[in-house]
């Protein structure tokens, strides 16, 4: 396994506990303890106590909102990540909290001596599912159908819509709780059934925080991530009725479960998304910590689970691959504590399933992007992102954010999503923890391309790629830049990277760079004993 | 022409070149020690679950014995132990919201994750394994497996209307990174070691 690819870790990281902002680390916090005594960390908990926003130490601060949504235009990233930026408790929360995520994941990895293995066969298997997966719905559909559920098909959001508000038509339904789901967010699920008359409860705490507070979620596995402690308190103040003043974690999380349950036991129907789909058996699977996808799932007498196209595996037996790598590529957890298997209805209630498309066949014919689809939505490429990690999800303006939605949100919409493939520093980490192996940053770059190719990158993106362009495509010349210039930064002209259209370069200046080039080094150390050059 | 046949049509014009085979998977030898035990012990209290240990006297159920005597409503779904909620009378699952301790034997454990797997059959009503408050999990010795791939080869998963592994109580950590149990559902889980009679 490769050391931790962020350069600050060898920065003198040690010194500061390993943390990225060690004024953060808190003598103490509330999370739960063992038999032991000893702290625990499993779920989403951190290894460490981390706040920005200690018990009444801190002035409070404005929590950061995301970007502008200006109907079609192209979403300004930047502008939203510099607001990101410029709230620092929330920076920094956000960044150390994210960077443990991937550094939990990192130590759980390295405990099993197959875990290259296995993303190398979860990364198989999704390709074989994809290029069958007309026959793998076919044979779900029909085991599904076979165990008594009712199928349905969805070729856009809209249609989905439409099917689960026609199921609880049917049914006199009124309320609907569920647990998070990114496909009905892409969906615009709870939007619509707002305008219906629909009431839906989200059953997650990050969800239901976001649901409350009238945002997204920030991100695909801890939606209020972007969220200090002071930003939950103010949120159920003004919505739940809790005391403004009282911001311990405990008595949120009570708040929410107690004010949640009363939805949760007479609601007319149940909803969950799916993280994994089984041919052979007709089951959704969900995983999550909190168990509110078998509260959706087992208590109201109607219960509907939302499934992407993409989510299909084969057999059973794959979940012993999918599963082992999930929980330990999101959150450096061994697994979730709930594995959840749905198949058939329980005796006197109904069960519905919904096949979305919404984009995704489409998608498979894209020859540069169709491996997109192998996406597991673990968030591990969004934890290690660092520009993800320093201008929060919602900055990106989209559904997805941080790596994968760079490659997925431009199938969506390409005008809209044109700018979110420079949000990249293309340091390639997000491909190194994909545990599908997506080549994310590759296909980053591929999207520069295609956008640049359909004109929808901005002009002053255009030159600058040009000029970098010219260096860049050539190998041999590239190194001999390198070696006269000392760095790859200084190749590009000045004005490129200061320039205060560039948004990646504005704010900070370039790392020092090494006396000498790997390459270089290499070619003098390693070239000669390996006889290669 | 339906949803379901465009989206078919779609999905055979788009399909990607190229063929990719269905790899096969290897047995991948199991991280655990030979005390299954022992390991499970450990890894379900990493996961905020506990493991009763026998009392003094050789009682198996020794260290739940003061939580059930505390609790008002017990639901139980086992022999082992009395209830005072009938499982088998339950109209709506929503009925169970006052029950402070449910109690039920798990399928299997898996050593690898602390887990334990329920199906619809130990449950009798699904739902209870997350509105009570707190759950005991009866578990033979014997039925502990190795690993989460040795048990998806067992048929449960293929048979069952709802199967699921726990691994642990009803977690989250969504503020700030907090870890707090009974989130939405069990606030403890508790394993028990108690042979099947």
């Amino acid at each position: 396994m490769s050391a931790p690819d962020d350069l600050r870790i060898h920065d003198g990281a040690a010194d500061r506990g390993g943390l990225i902002h060690p004024e953060i680390r808190q003598p103490d916090d509330e999370s739960e303890r063992g038999p032991d005594g000893s702290r625990l960390q499993h779920a989403e908990g951190t290894t460490q106590p981390l706040s920005a926003a200690p018990k009444a130490a801190q002035a409070r601060e404005p929590q950061p909102r995301g970007a502008r949504i200006r109907g079609n235009r192209p979403i300004d990233q930047a502008e939203a990540a510099e607001r990101f930026i410029a709230a620092p408790l929330h920076l920094k929360a956000h960044d150390e909290r994210l960077w443990d995520l991937r550094k939990k994941r990192d130590a759980v990895a390295h405990t099993i001596p197959e875990w290259e293995e296995l993303r190398e066969l979860a990364s198989q298997i999704k390709a074989h599912t994809l290029t069958n997966l007309d026959a793998y719905l076919e044979q779900f559909e029909a085991q599904a159908k076979a165990n008594g559920v009712h199928v349905h098909w969805a070729a856009d959001g809209a249609e989905h819509n439409r099917i689960v508000h026609g199921i609880l038509t049917d049914h006199g339904a009124r309320t609907l709780i569920k647990s998070k789901s990114m496909l009905t967010e892409e969906c615009g699920f709870r939007h619509y059934m707002d305008a219906h008359g629909i009431e839906i409860i989200e059953t997650d705490l990050g969800e239901r925080i976001q649901q409350l507070d009238k945002e997204e979620p920030s991100h695909v596995v801890c939606p209020a991530v972007h969220k200090t402690r002071l930003d939950v308190a103010e949120v159920f103040a003004r919505t739940l009725g809790t005391d403004p003043e009282n911001d311990d974690i405990h008595y949120l999380a009570e708040s929410q479960r107690e004010t949640t349950r009363p939805y949760i036991l007479t609601a007319d129907a149940g909803m969950t998304g799916c993280n994994f789909a089984i041919a052979e058996t007709g089951t959704v699977v969900t995983c999550t910590n909190e168990g509110n996808a078998d509260l959706s799932g087992n208590v109201p007498k109607l219960q509907i689970h939302s499934i992407g196209i993409e989510k299909l595996i084969p057999r059973v037996e794959h979940l012993g691959v999918f599963i082992r790598l999930l929980s330990r590529s999101a959150l450096g957890s061994p697994i979730t504590q709930y594995t959840s298997h749905f198949r058939a209805p329980r005796a006197g209630t109904e069960m519905h399933m919904v096949l979305v498309d919404n984009g995704r066949s489409a998608r498979l014919g894209m020859e540069a992007f169709w491996t997109s689809l192998k996406c597991i939505r673990c968030g591990a490429c969004m934890n290690t992102c660092p520009v993800y990690r320093r201008s929060g999800g919602l900055s990106y303006g989209a559904t997805y954010s941080g790596p994968i939605g760079l490659i997925i949100d431009p199938t969506f919409n390409k005008r809209k999503y044109s700018t979110l493939p420079f949000s990249s520093t293309m340091n390639g980490s997000c491909t190194n923890v994909c545990p599908v192996k997506i080549n994310i940053h590759e296909q980053i770059f591929a999207w520069r391309k295609v956008l640049a190719e359909e004109h929808e990158i901005p002009l002053v993106k255009k030159g600058m790629m040009k000029a970098a362009g010219q260096v860049l495509s050539r190998p041999a010349a590239y190194r001999a830049a390198i070696g006269a210039a000392d760095s790859a930064l200084r190749v590009l002209p000045r004005f490129a990277v200061y320039n205060p259209l560039n948004t990646w370069g504005r704010g900070r200046e370039m790392p020092e760079t090494p006396r000498q080039s790997f390459h270089a080094w290499y070619k003098q150390n390693r070239a000669k004993t390996d006889g290669a050059a | 022409m339906s949803a379901r046949d465009g989206i078919l049509r779609a999905i055979r014009q788009n399909r990607p070149s190229g063929t990719y085979a269905l790899p096969p998977l290897p047995d991948f030898a199991p991280l655990v020690g030979d005390d299954l035990i022992a390991s499970f012990g450990e890894r379900l209290e990493r996961m905020g679950g506990r493991l009763a240990q026998a009392g003094p006297d050789g009682d198996p159920l020794g260290a739940v014995r003061e939580r059930l005597a505390g609790a008002r409503v017990v639901a139980s779904a086992v022999p082992e132990v009395a209830g005072n909620r009938d499982l088998a009378r339950v109209a709506h699952p929503a009925d169970l919201a006052d029950v402070d301790v449910a109690v039920v034997r798990a399928v299997f454990g898996v050593a690898e994750t602390g887990s334990v797997l329920f199906t619809q059959d130990e449950l009798r009503v699904n739902a209870v394994a997350y509105l009570a408050q707190h759950l005991i999990v009866l578990l033979d010795p014997a039925d502990l497996l190795v690993n989460i791939q040795a048990a998806y080869r067992r048929p449960e998963f293929g048979r069952s209307a709802y199967a699921v592994l726990h691994t642990g109580p009803s977690a989250t950590a969504d503020i700030e990174g907090v870890l707090i149990h009974g989130a939405q559902g069990v606030r403890s889980l508790t394993v028990v070691l108690l042979a099947r009679t």
